[in-house]
C-alpha cells in the first residue's frame, strides 16, 4: 500500500514549507517530502517581497506590483493573496519584524551595500539603514567572509545616513583560519570557555571585551552573523549589556545562520500544524494521465508509492534542480511539466553578467489556480499545483522577490489544494 | 560554436546524479581500474559548504577541518602530482562517520562515501599497524568478537567488564574512556531464544494464525529475513523480540539468517578488510532469500544504512545491489506495508512518556521523524524530540579516551534538551545513541518497536 495524506508537498525550501503549512492549518492531513535538506540554509534569512522594478528601488512593494508583467506570480495572485500569504509567516515565525508597515525596510549587507527588504530577523533590526546611529563594524580575521572596514567604506560610499567603522579582530579563542560558521555559533551559543591572554573566560565576554577597545563611542555594533543559534537572543543581549550599545548580525553568504534560524521556526511551525515531513529521499516519478494516482519515492533503491488527493510541486528552480537544463532544452524532471523557453541555446542569455537574462525566468507555466500548462496553455494535471522558484515569469534575483513569490504561490498552492480535496 | 545536431540528448533525470547528465570527457585518473571512480562526486562539489554547516565535530573542534575537507578537496589535491605524494590528512579519524553531510549536499556529492574510502586508504597506509591506536579501533571496531565471547559467560563479563581497576588499565593501556559503562550482556542472546521458540516454523505457525484473524491469505507472501545486528542479539534482545511479536501480528513470517557485524563501526574506523569480510557473508545469505521474495528488516538505523548505502557505494560483491534495494528499516518497511498508523490510532498503551533522539543513520534514510508521527496520535504516551543535534557517540568514536570529551561536547545539546522535556524515558533506534543517552541522562532507553509491541499486545 501507498503512504497517504490528504495533501503532499514536494520540495522543503520556503514554498514548500509554507504551502504545506497553509494547507495542514486547514486542517488536511499534510505530508512534506523533501530530498535534501531545506534551502533555507542558503536563504540569508531575510524575507524580501519586492525589492527592484526595472532596476529602481522599491520603497512600497504592494504598490511596485502594478508595475510588474501581466505574468508575473505577483499578478496571477492578486495583491490581497499575497498580504494574506505574509500574514501567515508573520503569524507563524516569531522574532521578525517590518510586518508594522507595507514599506520596504533598508538592511546593510556584508558587502556593504544596503538592500530594500520585506522582513527581517530580530537581531538584524539595530543595524537598520535609515537610523543615523554611529555604527562600528567588527569582523573576525578567522572569517573572511565579512571584511568589516570593507565593508563600512562602502556604505559610506552609498551614502549611508551614519558614521560607520569597520575593524577587524581575532575571535577570542584563536580558531583556525577554516573554522565552520557552526564553530562560532556554538561557542558563544554554549558561553564556552575560552583562554583570553593567560586567562580562562566566557566566549561572550571575551568576545565583548575585545571588541570594548575599539567602542570609541559607537552607538551600535554589527557584527557577521554568528552569533549563536539556539540562544542567539540571549547572547546579543549579553554582548550589548557588556558594551553598553545596540548589537545586530548582518546577514551573510550561505550557509547562513539566520536562515539555518528561520528553518528551524518554520519546520516546528510545521510540526505544530500537525503535518508530516521527511528529508533524504528524492520523488523520481509518478502515475497518471491527466490526474496524478500517487508519486514513487526512492529510499535507497528500493521505489515506494505516495499517494494523496492533492500535490504540490515545490522543488526550486535552477539552482535547487526543480527545473532542469541540458544543450537540448529546459524540463521540469519529475512531472515533465511544460517549460517554455526559446528553442536557439544561445538566446538563453545575454553578453553582460547583470543583463536580463532569459534563463533567470524559466520555469513551469502556470495561470491564477498555479496549475502548470502544456505549449497549448491547457492544464496538465488536474491536482497538481506549482509554488515558489519552480514557476517561471520572474526573476528573483533582480527583483528581490524570491522569498515574497514562494510564500505566496506556497500559500497559494496549499490553501487551494485544500479547497480542492474530495 | 552553435548547437549540434550530433550531441545526445539527455532528459533522464538521475536524482542520485544529478550533475553526471551531461558529456564530459572522463580523464583516466587512477592507477588501476579496480578503484572507485569519485571524479563526478568531487566535480559536483560547489563550495557551497552546507555539509560543514551538519557536521557535529566542526561544531565543536575547529581543528577539524569538515566534510568539504575530507572528501572533495582532500580528493582533488591528491590527483596532482605533487598531491600524490602526501599522503592522507590523519585529522580524517576526527570524523565520527555520522553521515550528516551526505543528506546536506544539495549537489548530489557522495562525501560519507569519500571519507569512508579516505580513511580507509590512511588506515592502510599510514596507520601503523603495530600501534596501540591500531589494535584499539581494530577491537572496538570487530565489537561482535568481544560480544561473542563474553555472551558464553554474560554474567561474568558484565561484572568484569565494568570493575574500575580493570577499566583504568584499558584507559592507560589501550585508550578505552573509563568514562563510560560497558552495556550488560544478556543472560541468553537473541539467536538463542530464537533457536529455543522453533525458529522459522514457529514464525511460520503464528503468521499464518495472525493472516486468518486479519481475513488475508494463510499462504498470503508476506516474508522478511531479520538482520539483527550484534547488540539486539547480545545485548537488546528485548528489542528483537518486541521486532518478532510485532512483524508476527501483522502476519508476516521471519526468517533469522546466518549474519555478521554490517560494518558500521569497522567503516568509522577505516577497517574496510574486516568489512568486506562480514559484508560478504551478509550479502550472501540475504542475496538468496531476496531472490526468493523475501525482503530484508532491520532494527538498528545504522546496520540498515551499512546495508543499503554503504555496501553498494563500497564493495563489489555479487547480489550486493539486490540486497541494498530490499533493505529496510523494520518500522519503516511496516509503516510501507501496512496500516500501522491506522492500527495504533486506535490503540493505547500503557508505557512512560519518551524523550526521542533521530539517530544521525535515521536521519540520513529519511526516517528521522518517523517515531515521533506514529506515536503522537498513539494514546497512554506522550513523545517529544529532543532536537536534531548529533547525540555525539557516533558507536566507537565516544569510547576513544581522547574522544571523549568532544564527544559529550556535541551531546550537550542534546542532554540540555532531555532535560528541558517532561519525559524521563529516552526513546532511539540506535545501540550506541542510547549509550549516550544513558549516559548523558542516566535514563532508561527504548527501542520504538518495543512501545509498537507494546501497544499491540495491549489489543
Amino acid at each position: 500500500m501507498a503512504i497517504e495524506s490528504d495533501v503532499l508537498v514536494i520540495g522543503g525550501g520556503l514554498a514548500g514549507v509554507t504551502s504545506a503549512l497553509a494547507a495542514a492549518r486547514e486542517g488536511a492531513s499534510v505530508r512534506l517530502v523533501t530530498y535534501k535538506q531545506s534551502s533555507l540554509r542558503q536563504a540569508s534569512g531575510l524575507v524580501d517581497l519586492l525589492g527592484y522594478v526595472d532596476d529602481e528601488a522599491v520603497v512600497d512593494p504592494y504598490d511596485a506590483m502594478d508595475k510588474l508583467h501581466d505574468e508575473h506570480p505577483y499578478r496571477l495572485l492578486g495583491r490581497d493573496t499575497v498580504r494574506d500569504g505574509m500574514a501567515l509567516f508573520d503569524d507563524a515565525v516569531a522574532g521578525y519584524y517590518g510586518e508594522h508597515t507595507d514599506a520596504n525596510a533598508l538592511l546593510p549587507t556584508h558587502g556593504g551595500t544596503v538592500k530594500p527588504t520585506a522582513r527581517y530577523p530580530a537581531g538584524a533590526a539595530a543595524g537598520i539603514a535609515t537610523d543615523d546611529r554611529s555604527t562600528l563594524l567588527v569582523g573576525f580575521e578567522t572569517l573572511a567572509d565579512f571584511d568589516a572596514p570593507l565593508a563600512a567604506t562602502h556604505l559610506d560610499a552609498a551614502g549611508a545616513p551614519f558614521a560607520t567603522d569597520g575593524v577587524t579582530i581575532s575571535f577570542p579563542g584563536d580558531l583556525r583560519a577554516d573554522a565552520k560558521v557552526t564553530r562560532y555559533a556554538k561557542l558563544l551559543d554554549q558561553d564556552s570557555d575560552v583562554a583570553v591572554g593567560g586567562r580562562i573566560v566566557g566566549a561572550r565576554t571575551a568576545l565583548a571585551d575585545r571588541v570594548k577597545a575599539h567602542l570609541d563611542g559607537h552607538e551600535r555594533v554589527g557584527f557577521p552573523a554568528v552569533l549563536g543559534d539556539d540562544h542567539t537572543e540571549t547572547v546579543r543581549a549579553t554582548l550589548e549589556a557588556e558594551l553598553g550599545a545596540a548589537v545586530f548580525e548582518v546577514p551573510m553568504g550561505p550557509p547562513s545562520l539566520p536562515g539555518l534560524r528561520l528553518e528551524d521556526r518554520l519546520f516546528e511551525a510545521l510540526d505544530e500544524a500537525g503535518a508530516n515531513f521527511e528529508a533524504g529521499n528524492p520523488v523520481v516519478g509518478f502515475e497518471g494521465e491527466d490526474h496524478i494516482d500517487h508519486v514513487l519515492v526512492d529510499r535507497k533503491g528500493a521505489t515506494v508509492p505516495y499517494s494523496a488527493d492533492q500535490y504540490v510541486l515545490a522543488t526550486g528552480g535552477l539552482v535547487s534542480k526543480g527545473v532542469e537544463s541540458t544543450r537540448a532544452g529546459v524540463t521540469e524532471p519529475i512531472f515533465d511539466c511544460h517549460v517554455p523557453h526559446p528553442a536557439d541555446r544561445y538566446d538563453w542569455f545575454e553578453d553582460g553578467v547583470f543583463d536580463d537574462h532569459a534563463f533567470a525566468r524559466f520555469g513551469v507555466d502556470v495561470g491564477p489556480d498555479l496549475r502548470p500548462r502544456d505549449p497549448q496553455g491547457e492544464v496538465e494535471f488536474d491536482n497538481l499545483r506549482a509554488a515558489g522558484a519552480t514557476l517561471g515569469g520572474y526573476d528573483f534575483a533582480a527583483e528581490k522577490s524570491g522569498s515574497g513569490v514562494s510564500i505566496a504561490t506556497g500559500y497559494a498552492a496549499g490553501t487551494h489544494a485544500v479547497e480542492d480535496l474530495t | 560554436m552553435s548547437d549540434s545536431a550530433d550531441t545526445p540528448t539527455d532528459d533522464t533525470f538521475e536524482p542520485t546524479e544529478p550533475n553526471t547528465g551531461e558529456d564530459f570527457e572522463p580523464v583516466q585518473v587512477f592507477p588501476d581500474e579496480g578503484t572507485m571512480d569519485l571524479r563526478p562526486g568531487a566535480d559536483s562539489c560547489t563550495k557551497c559548504s552546507t555539509c560543514d554547516t551538519n557536521c557535529p565535530v566542526a561544531e565543536v573542534d575547529d581543528s577539524f577541518p569538515g566534510p568539504k575537507f575530507q572528501g572533495p578537496e582532500q580528493w582533488r589535491l591528491k590527483q596532482t602530482d605533487e598531491g600524490e605524494e602526501f599522503g592522507i590528512d590523519d585529522s580524517i579519524m576526527d570524523c565520527s562517520n555520522c553521515m550528516r553531510c551526505d543528506d546536506a549536499c544539495p549537489s548530489g556529492v557522495p562525501l560519507s562515501q569519500m571519507h569512508n574510502e579516505a580513511r580507509g586508504e590512511y588506515v592502510d597506509e599510514e596507520m601503523s599497524k603495530l600501534s596501540v591506536e591500531y589494535w584499539r579501533n581494530r577491537i572496538l571496531a570487530n565489537y561482535r568478537t568481544s560480544a561473542w565471547f563474553a555472551s558464553k559467560v554474560p554474567r561474568l563479563a558484565n561484572a568484569a567488564m565494568n570493575f574500575g581497576p580493570a577499566r583504568w588499565v584499558m584507559e592507560k593501556t589501550m585508550g578505552i574512556t573509563s568514562e563510560r559503562e560497558f552495556p550488560a550482556f544478556a543472560t541468553e542472546t537473541f539467536r538463542e531464544w530464537w533457536a529455543a521458540r522453533g525458529g522459522a516454523a514457529t514464525s511460520r505457525e503464528h503468521a499464518r494464525e495472525a493472516r486468518e484473524r486479519m481475513g488475508e491469505s494463510r499462504d498470503a507472501d508476506k516474508r522478511v529475513a531479520y538482520f539483527h545486528g550484534c547488540y539486539s542479539n547480545y545485548n537488546t534482545p528485548e528489542v528483537a523480540k518486541s521486532l518478532v511479536a510485532t512483524y508476527e501480528h501483522f502476519g508476516y513470517e521471519i526468517v533469522v539468517p546466518e549474519q555478521r557485524c554490517s560494518g558500521t563501526p569497522m567503516f568509522a574506523n577505516g577497517m574496510l578488510d574486516d568489512a568486506r569480510r562480514g559484508a560478504e557473508v551478509n550479502v550472501s545469505s540475504f542475496a538468496d532469500l531476496v531472490e526468493q521474495g523475501y525482503d530484508a528488516i532491520a532494527s538498528c538505523t545504522s546496520c540498515s544504512m551499512a546495508l543499503r548505502q554503504e555496501y553498494p557505494e563500497l564493495f563489489d560483491i555479487d547480489g550486493i545491489e539486490d540486497v541494498a534495494e530490499h533493505t529496510f528499516e523494520a518500522v519503516e518497511y511496516l509503516r510501507i506495508h501496512e496500516d500501522l498508523e491506522g492500527e495504533l490510532a486506535g490503540s493505547s498503551v500503557d508505557f512512560p512518556d519518551l524523550a526521542y533522539h533521530a539517530p544521525c543513520h535515521a536521519r540520513n534514510q529519511g526516517l528521522e521523524r518517523q517515531a515521533v508521527e506514529l506515536f503522537r496520535d498513539l494514546d497512554g504516551v506522550a513523545i517529544e524530540d529532543v532536537g536534531e543535534s548529533c547525540s555525539g557517540i557516533s558507536g566507537t568514536y565516544g569510547w576513544k579516551a581522547e574522544k571523549y570529551e568532544k564527544s559529550m561536547a556535541i551531546g550537550e545539546e542534546m542532554f540540555e534538551h532531555m532535560d528541558a522535556v517532561e519525559p524521563e524515558t529516552g526513546l532511539t533506534e540506535c545501540p550506541t545513541c542510547s549509550m549516550q543517552m544513558e549516559h548523558g541522562s542516566g535514563y532508561e532507553i527504548r527501542h520504538p518497536l518495543e512501545v509498537i509491541d507494546a501497544a499491540i499486545a495491549e489489543e
